[in-house]
Order: structure tokens, then C-alpha cells, then sequence
């Protein structure tokens, strides 16, 4: 994908996610009608975006690299709709951390950037739902084409029983805002 | 199973054993049924009554080769792990893919349940943390489902007889596609969980019905016609015992007038017995619970089956936030038809919903009613013979064989032959008697051949299934009937000799005790005697 695709990808992602902020819908600014190259689509593809959210401890998430990466005094986290709570909430949610208020700060910039697209009068548009819509989504055949790659699929795995994947009996919840000393570690 | 309508109305009859919670006995209902449903007012106990509200998401398994959004096998019972692709496994580097059978099957569903197509609908997003989803989100239709506002007609019977049948009807929310998740093995003497990705990304209809029901027969009667419909559609096999079709309860209760109570959502119900069971279970559970001045909290319950009840599944987990967003991998699904179908397109590519309207097959309700207009039997032995599987066509086979009036052939499928199955579990296809044998020996007895008390020893015989034909068991047991007219009458009059005290009875007036020299001449004949000759012939001669 071009480098101006995948900028428009990720607005998409930070539109999502002021969108959730907010609890209601943003409406997004038709940018214009060059669409993805028009390669035939196949079925493994350059996969883009930040690396997949792993039950664990992860990077800070990574939303768009612009503005000031300027640090904030904690207080001021405590200002507008990002507050402590959201920040926990999410973290419960999407197991990422933010880890010191640099990444908060990010965070802040992004819904700031992508709030400014309010400015704009979207009367009567119909919101964007992908920058692949003038595509045509691809139907494939009813065939059996994939599958009995039992072993190459357990390789990568730590710990396997008799071919089944082996997880913790249930999900480890993230322990309470009190509990947990890795919260903002970094401010 | 035909099931009976409750009404609408509960109060709180339920005894009080010393377990409290989950006590066997089954709460009996104080109120008789109001077929309308509406409620009734407030009887003798004083107390208010009660408005259950009953609401279904209901999860099938579409019937297709590949899953989804990949090319991977869909099969049960397959060893674990063999049958995910890379995508299914979340490997980066992999998309999403439509399977067309997926869309086609949606559709029939929805065009089946009278729903609007949209002709363009959305994928998104919904994202929650489980071992058996390996991507952290699964690929649903949350913002415009590919089906919406249908509706949904079943039958119950009011009355214990099977008599009198009413329709009801449920409204559908939308039909949705979606991704299955995998399967999560517990096993916790080892505190760990084993997970099978075979089932990962095979496609699923979410059928999602609006809460207008209000007991567990109504859910059960709903949920038995939608798979009577799913399998007439051959959009999904909806056999429960495999998984491949899931409910979901969602039961509330209020006073009438009142706004709807705090729901909560019932789930691993493995059948339609069970679905039946933990509904009411759910209902009572909350009634008692408002009566003793406590609240319903909106959780999640499962049901347990071997108790009977339900009981709490995630604990303080409250509302699930699943931040849903934008499928980004998939652009919208595009569905056409007759009129907007553009001119020189590929038609694999495409999905026509009037083509596909034009092709389904006749719903279990058509069915009903040609059964009853064609063969002139009742709504409820048309009701029947279409619930039961593969019964209809036993019975459509031998109507064709036979000359008895389809009329009559349907008491000895729905009593004899239905109530055998029954006993031995099994269905219209593993009966021992097939429909050849059957008309055979129906055909013996509309002849005359045999009468009907013989024609049933013969049933008997032939459901042992060891190869004999009605003729030959006749003919083995001497159960043709006595033809010979002095035969006969010889075997009266040994009765009547017999008999002094019941034909004293019969010359005094009482009429009713020839029934039993009948009897008595049926059982000296073996069933060879022609009931109506033999009461003539006793009747005259006690009237000489």
C-alpha cells in the first residue's frame, strides 16, 4: 500500500477510537477518490498496523506520530475526556500500556488531531465506511482449499498437549487500579 | 413436540422445599392458559401477577464446505488442529476472504423469515480477550446485519389433547453473519485449557429475535420451527446435540403496565428439553427473587442441567465493552437484484436475492398445509408429520401404496407407529416396519382380509422386523377372518351357552353388555371374527 493509503488507514484506526471515546459516531471526511492500487486480491497479503495486542504486557500504542511528544505533569491527565478512569478502562480492555505520560500524552494529541475533523461541515455525507468501497468485496468458492497443517501450526507453540494448543484455565484479569503497580509507571 | 402456551401470566406457586434453590419439584402453574397471552387480573393469593419476558439470540451453523473468511474444512469431530488455516490460527499476514455459500445461505434464511435484504451490509469488529480466539476479535455484522425486521410463526397447543393448536408469532431483530470461535477443552485437574481451532471461522447466522414471548414452551416451539426451517433451507443442519445450533435466553419479568424488568442471559442449553427447562427455571428463579423484596442483577447464568437451574457464570464482570469497529479488511457486501443488476458482470461474483427467492424450497408451514388440503387430515396430524423427521414422507409413501383412505392411515402412523418409535428412540428412517410392509398390511385390512384387532397382532409381529410379510405372518398366525357364516354362528351361540348371568343382563334391557360377549367371541376367534357380523349375529339370536 502506498504511504498515503496507509496514512488514511490509520486515521480510520484513530477515528474508531475517538469514536468509541466519545460513545457516539464521528463522521468521516470523504478524502477523495484515488483509491489502494488495484492488484488482484489474494489471500495472503503485507498485513499493516501496529503488532497484534498479546495477553501481556505490550509496546504504548502507537496512534499517530505528530504534534509535540511534550510530557504533561499528571494533573493534567486529569483534564478532558482522558482521564484516569479511561485510561484504566482501556488498558483493562485493549492490554496495552501507556506506561508513563509521554504515551498518554500521545494518546491526547491523537484524539485532539481527530477531533478536528469536526470543524468540518459533513450536512447530508454519507459517512465513510472503508477506503476500499469502490472495490467490489471479493466472493470466493465454496471449495476446500486450506487446513491439515497440524504441525506447522503447533511449531510455534510453548506448551501443546496431543495436538490441542494449551492455555491458562481462563483469562487472568489486569489486578485492580490499587493493586496494580505498573500504572503509569513511567511518570 | 407440540407445546402447550402458558398464557402470559406466572404467580408464584412454587413450594418451598428445604434446598431452596434448585428443588426438583416442577412449580405448577396457578392459572389456566389465556390463548391470546394477555394478562389475567389478580386472582385469589393477592399477589400481583407477573409478566415474564422471554427473548432469543440464537446462533446456526451454516452448512458449507469452507469456513468463512478461509478455505479450511468444515467438519465435526475432525482431529483437533487439523482443519485451520493460517488465517483461522491468526497468523499475521493473512485476510479475510467471503466464502458466497455463506451470503447465499444468510440470505435464504432471511428472504425464509420475511426480512428486508439490505443490499449493502458492513462488517465489523468485536473485540474481547479469549483463549479460543486467537485474533482478540471476532468478524461480526454489528452496524448493518445483512438481514432485518422479519418474522417468525409457530405453533402451540392450549390443551394437554393436541387438539387446538394456536399460531403466535416473533418478531426477528436481523440476521447477521460471524465468525465462530474455536473450542476450549477444560481440564482442570491440570488447571489448563486445551484449545481445538477446528470450529474457528466456520460461518454462523445469528438470528436475533425480539422479546416477545413469554414462557419456555413458546421459546421452545419458536426455536423448533426455526430448525424445522434452517434444515428445509439446507442453510444449516441446526442439530443441537452437535453444536451447530446455539441459544441463547435473555428472561425478564415485570408487573403488567410496568416498564421491562433487569434481563438476564441464560446460556449452554444444549436442547430444546433443556431450553424449556431453564427458561421456566429463570422465570420462577426471578419471580421469587423480586417476591422476597431482593433485585435481579443482569448477569450472565448458566444452565445446569443435571440440576435444573441456573447459575451465575462470570462474576463482577458487568457490561462487556467490546469496542466495536470497522471490519478495515473488508469493503461492503454488495447484494443485487433483478432490477439492479448491473449488465456485463461476472455472475460468480455476484449474489441475485430474486434468483435466490425464485429457488427456495416449500417452508415447513407450506408444507403443513398442502398435507392438509391434499389428504384432508387435521392442522394437528399435518403438525405432527412435519415435526417428526422423515415422517411425512413415510406417510406420503404409503398413502400412494395403499387404498386406504389417507384419512385412516394417519391414526395408524400417529398412534401405532409413532408411539413405537418413540419408545425405541428412533426415527421414520430406522423404523423396522417400512412403508412397503405397512401398506401391505393396511391393505389386507381394507380389503377384509383381517380385522383390525388382527391387523394390529400382525404390527406387532412385523415390528420384531425379522423379514416376514404381512401375508405370510396371516397366514403363519391363522389370523384371516372367519369368512365361514356357520362358523360363526356356532362360536356365538357357544358363547351365549356360556354365558347364562350376561344374557340374562342383555334380555332385561341393558344393551350395553353385548360389548362383552363381543369381547368374549373376539378372544374365542383370536381376532378372526368381523366385530360387526358377530354383533348381528349375537343379536339375533338373544332376540329369539
Amino acid at each position: 500500500m502506498t504511504p498515503r493509503n496507509r496514512f488514511r488507514w490509520r486515521v480510520m484506526r484513530v477515528l474508531a477510537l475517538c469514536r468509541w471515546l466519545r460513545g457516539g459516531t464521528v463522521r468521516a471526511l470523504r478524502l477523495g477518490a484515488a483509491a489502494a492500487s488495484s492488484a488482484p486480491p489474494s489471500q495472503v497479503r503485507q498485513r499493516l498496523g501496529p503488532c497484534r495486542a498479546v495477553p501481556c504486557r505490550a509496546v504504548p500504542c502507537h496512534a499517530i506520530r505528530g504534534g509535540n511528544g511534550l510530557s504533561s505533569p499528571v494533573c493534567a491527565l486529569l483534564q478532558d475526556s482522558v482521564t484516569v478512569e479511561v485510561l484504566d478502562h482501556l488498558e483493562r480492555l485493549a492490554l496495552v500500556d501507556f506506561r508513563d505520560a509521554e504515551g498518554v500524552e500521545r494518546l491526547r494529541e491523537a484524539v485532539r488531531f481527530a477531533e478536528r475533523l469536526r470543524e468540518v461541515n459533513t450536512e447530508g455525507i454519507e459517512p465513510l465506511d472503508s477506503v476500499l468501497e469502490d472495490r467490489c468485496l471479493y466472493l470466493r468458492e465454496d471449495d476446500v482449499t486450506e487446513g491439515n497443517c497440524t504441525a506447522e501450526l503447533l511449531k510455534n507453540a510453548r506448551e501443546k498437549v496431543e495436538e490441542y494448543f494449551v492455555a491458562p484455565p481462563g483469562n487472568i484479569p489486569l489486578p485492580e487500579l490499587e493493586e496494580r503497580d505498573t500504572f503509569l509507571k513511567g511518570s | 413436540m407440540a407445546a402447550r402456551g402458558c398464557g402470559g401470566v406466572w404467580r408464584r406457586a412454587l413450594q418451598r422445599g428445604p434446598g431452596g434453590s434448585c428443588s426438583a419439584s416442577r412449580p405448577r402453574r396457578a392459572v389456566a392458559c389465556n390463548a391470546r397471552g394477555g394478562a389475567v387480573p389478580v386472582g385469589q393469593s393477592g399477589l400481583a401477577p407477573w409478566v415474564p419476558v422471554v427473548g432469543l439470540e440464537i446462533h446456526a451453523q451454516i452448512t458449507s464446505n469452507s469456513k468463512l473468511f478461509s478455505g479450511s474444512q468444515v467438519q465435526f469431530a475432525a482431529p483437533p488442529n487439523s482443519l485451520v488455516s493460517f488465517f483461522d490460527a491468526s497468523l499475521p499476514g493473512t485476510l479475510p476472504v467471503l466464502n458466497r455459500r455463506c451470503v447465499e445461505a444468510a440470505v435464504m434464511t432471511g428472504l425464509a423469515l420475511n426480512c428486508t435484504i439490505n443490499k449493502k451490509s458492513l462488517f465489523d469488529r468485536k473485540h474481547y480477550f479469549y483463549a479460543d480466539l486467537p485474533a482478540g476479535y471476532q468478524i461480526t455484522q454489528q452496524r448493518v446485519p445483512i438481514a432485518v425486521n422479519g418474522s417468525l410463526s409457530y405453533s402451540l397447543c392450549i390443551d394437554n389433547k393436541m387438539s387446538q393448536m394456536v399460531t403466535k408469532t416473533v418478531r426477528i431483530k436481523q440476521i447477521q453473519l460471524e465468525q465462530d470461535s474455536g473450542k476450549s477443552l477444560h481440564d482442570d485437574a491440570r488447571s489448563q485449557t486445551l484449545v481445538d481451532l477446528n470450529r474457528a471461522g466456520v460461518g454462523l447466522m445469528e438470528v436475533v429475535m425480539e422479546p416477545d414471548m413469554c414462557c419456555g414452551e413458546e421459546a421452545a416451539a419458536a426455536v423448533r420451527e426455526l430448525q424445522l426451517i434452517l434444515q428445509t433451507l439446507g442453510s444449516s443442519q441446526a442439530i443441537m446435540a452437535e453444536g451447530q445450533l446455539r441459544v441463547d435466553a435473555n428472561v425478564s419479568v415485570h408487573h403488567p403496565g410496568e416498564p421491562y424488568g433487569v434481563r438476564t442471559e441464560v446460556k449452554n442449553i444444549n436442547s430444546i428439553r433443556f431450553l424449556t427447562k431453564a427458561v421456566d427455571y429463570e422465570i420462577q428463579r426471578q419471580i421469587k427473587e423480586l417476591e422476597n423484596g431482593g433485585t435481579v442483577v443482569n448477569e450472565t447464568r448458566a444452565f445446569d442441567s443435571k440440576l435444573g437451574c441456573t447459575v451465575p457464570m462470570r462474576d463482577k464482570e458487568g457490561k462487556q465493552d467490546y469496542r466495536f469497529m470497522p471490519e478495515p479488511n473488508l469493503p461492503p457486501l454488495i447484494l443485487y437484484d433483478a432490477k439492479s443488476l448491473p449488465a456485463n458482470v461476472n455472475h460468480q461474483q455476484v449474489v441475485n436475492i430474486d434468483w435466490i427467492h425464485e429457488r427456495l424450497p416449500d417452508l415447513p408451514s407450506v408444507k403443513r398445509a398442502k398435507l392438509v388440503e391434499l389428504y384432508g387430515i387435521l392442522p394437528e396430524h399435518s403438525f405432527t408429520l412435519v415435526n417428526e423427521d422423515g415422517l411425512m414422507e413415510f406417510f406420503e409413501d404409503v398413502v400412494k401404496r395403499t387404498q386406504m383412505k389417507p384419512k385412516k392411515v394417519i391414526g395408524w402412523i400417529l398412534s401405532d407407529l409413532l408411539s413405537h418409535l418413540k419408545q425405541h428412540s428412533l426415527t421414520a428412517n430406522e423404523s423396522p416396519i417400512s412403508s412397503f410392509l405397512l401398506a401391505d398390511l393396511l391393505n389386507l385390512l381394507e380389503n377384509g382380509d383381517i380385522s383390525s384387532s388382527a391387523a394390529k397382532q400382525v404390527f406387532e409381529e412385523l415390528w420384531k422386523g425379522e423379514g416376514k410379510t404381512p401375508l405370510e405372518i396371516v397366514k403363519e398366525k391363522q389370523l384371516e377372518l372367519i369368512q365361514d357364516q356357520e362358523e360363526l354362528e356356532q362360536i356365538c351361540q357357544a358363547v351365549i351357552d356360556e354365558r347364562e348371568k350376561e344374557v340374562m343382563a342383555i334380555k332385561e334391557g341393558n344393551k350395553k353388555v353385548i360389548n362383552k360377549l363381543i369381547g368374549l367371541v373376539r378372544k374365542a376367534t383370536r381376532g378372526r371374527a368381523n366385530p360387526l357380523l358377530v354383533k348381528q349375529i349375537l343379536e339375533k339370536k338373544l332376540s329369539e
